[in-house]
């Protein structure tokens, strides 16, 4: 598998040493070693906004910490759940006395992890409130919106809690708005490679050459159908059918569109796919007011892509539009 | 009426790191023919950590599982941290101020577990999880006990009850974790979490039933 590696055991390890020294005027770390947090955090007179995940997703989890954006994260194994305790002291990091919001992801693990550190935060007098992620909406139907999974929808859920944390709201206003951007947002995978747990050493799941899988997870969940690879138009066109109707977006919407690459595709093809998306958006009348292209939210090296598309309104407008400094998301 | 002295009983304690050390393998293997093949690490690293924790400790039953609940809670994350942390956790604070421990403190014991894993968990019976030999295994106790039968009797109904529940999973499909993507072809093997619960409900039985 050729991977740049020590010790396959001790990759994240390995790498969040890394991450912390290159990038020092953010983060630093904590006490528990699978904890990282903004440099100024609990930031005063502000909610605090935490998340947490399985490694593997680079930029995510962590690089979405910083400025205007996530406080503290807890870090897990390679696709496994961060620890309670990671969360609960990811939550104590963040804690400025106004509450925390925790953001995360719709994973069994997760879920679990969360609601134990939850549990804990109240008996240490800390107010959390959560917002659980299900933007893949080829993950579950539309009437088990409880069973969809979150994905690449989840940068702009932080990127909203975090703007709306930053201006000064309060934990529940936060919320609501952290709850209204997914709730506004849809997202939609395709894979084109399989994708190798360095320590495992072979990949757990497959797509044959020359095929791509429709709908896939950030894990290599399975998706809704095996299909001839296609063009990069017909790819974008694929994933609008299923993002757009399932909302629906309609005409006059504003939108701000996420185009991920899944961690082995080069950004030059997502430009192809990004070009496309636009422009089949534009025929429908649904306006781009912002996009991001490039590998915001990655599986490991997956080759494919993630389409993410938000429905704005003024308040969510307002928080797209905030300045963000981190790893992973620079907007000035 | 039968009972234990929950100062005696911390030896089930030691007795469930044992077991979980010797069945490691056998949980790995059991975990990679439908999931990542790690479950028999991930529970003897934390098993074996609390043992750390614990050498050179006096201990009672009910301290024993809240420092091993909560060793699997801080340490090992994923699923089974916060499952077996919820349980041994809900198990400890059952009888922290039981002197003694007979048949009704210990229905109180494994309810609390089963509806705390309950809480965190939407996992049901038929989902091919851990649930699938705890649930029969807590319902057999209670039922046998609610029958008037004696401690002894109602922890082997517990015991027997835990393996049908455990191999009841071998024909069924993965609703939930990892292996719940595998549809179908989840079918035909025993699920790891259920093993690996068989072995921790039936360690704690015969501890029990030893101390009786």
């Amino acid at each position: 598998m050729n991977r740049i590696v020590n010790d396959p055991n001790y990759v994240v390890e390995d790498m969040l040493k890394g991450f912390v020294k290159n990038h020092n005027d953010l983060v630093e770390k904590t006490e528990n070693d699978r904890v990282l947090k903004y440099k100024k955090a609990p930031v005063e007179g502000k909610v605090g906004i935490v998340t947490g995940g399985g490694s593997g997703h680079k930029p995510a989890f962590i690089g979405y910490i910083g400025e205007n954006l996530c406080d503290a994260v807890a870090v897990g194994e390679i696709f496994s759940s961060p620890t309670a305790k990671a969360f609960l002291d990811a939550i104590k990091e963040a804690d400025a006395g106004k509450g925390v919001a925790c953001l995360y992801g719709n994973y069994a693990g997760d879920n679990m992890n969360v609601k134990m550190a939850v549990r804990k935060a109240k008996k240490l007098g800390i107010e959390v409130k959560t917002v659980v992620a299900n933007d893949d909406c080829a993950s579950a139907s539309k009437d088990e919106l409880e069973k969809r999974r979150g994905v690449a929808g989840e940068v702009l859920m932080w990127k909203i809690g975090g703007a709306k944390a930053a201006m000064g709201a309060s934990l529940d206003e936060v919320i609501a708005a952290a709850q209204k951007a997914i709730d506004n947002t849809r997202s939609v995978g395709i894979g084109t490679a399989p994708c190798t747990i360095p320590a495992v050493g072979h990949p757990n799941f497959q797509i044959e050459d020359g095929t791509m899988e429709v709908g896939i997870g950030h894990h290599g969940e399975p998706g809704i159908s095996v299909q001839p690879l296609k063009t990069a138009d017909e790819i974008a066109d694929e994933m609008l059918n299923l993002i757009l109707p399932d909302l629906p977006f309609e005409e006059g919407d504003e939108v701000a569109v996420l185009l991920s690459g899944l961690g082995a595709t080069p950004v030059m093809e997502q430009y192809i796919v990004y070009n496309r998306v636009e422009d089949v958006l534009n025929e429908k009348g649904i306006k781009v007011y912002r996009s991001y292209v490039g590998n915001y939210f990655t599986s490991l090296e997956m080759m494919g892509v993630t389409l993410t598309v938000m429905k704005l309104d003024d308040e969510l407008k307002k928080c797209i539009d905030m300045p963000v400094n981190s790893a992973g998301l620079k907007q000035f | 009426m039968e009972s234990f002295k929950n100062a005696d009983a911390g030896v089930i304690v030691d007795q469930l790191i044992h077991k979980i050390q010797e069945q490691r393998d056998y949980l790995s293997e059991i975990d990679g023919k439908i999931g990542d093949g790690d479950h028999g690490i991930n529970m003897n690293k934390g098993f074996t950590m609390c043992e750390e924790k614990l050498k050179g400790q006096t201990y009672n039953l009910s301290e024993g599982l809240s420092i091993l609940g909560e060793t699997l809670l801080d340490d090992i994350g994923g699923s089974m941290g916060p499952l077996y942390g919820m349980l041994f956790d809900e198990m400890s604070m059952a009888c922290e101020d039981a002197e003694d421990i007979d048949a009704d403190m210990f229905g109180e014991m494994i309810s609390g577990a089963v509806e705390g894993i309950q809480e965190i968990s939407p996992a049901k019976v038929g989902d091919k999880s851990l649930l699938d030999t705890l649930v029969p295994a807590k319902e057999a106790f209670v039922q046998a006990k609610e029958e008037g039968k004696d401690f002894s009797e109602c922890l082997n109904a517990m015991n027997a009850a835990a393996e049908k529940g455990w191999q009841s999973t071998k024909n069924l499909v993965a609703k939930i974790g990892r292996a719940s993507r595998l549809g179908e072809r989840s079918k035909g093997v025993l699920d790891a979490g259920a093993t690996s619960c068989y072995f921790i409900i039936t360690t704690i039985g015969e501890g029990a039933k030893g101390l009786l």
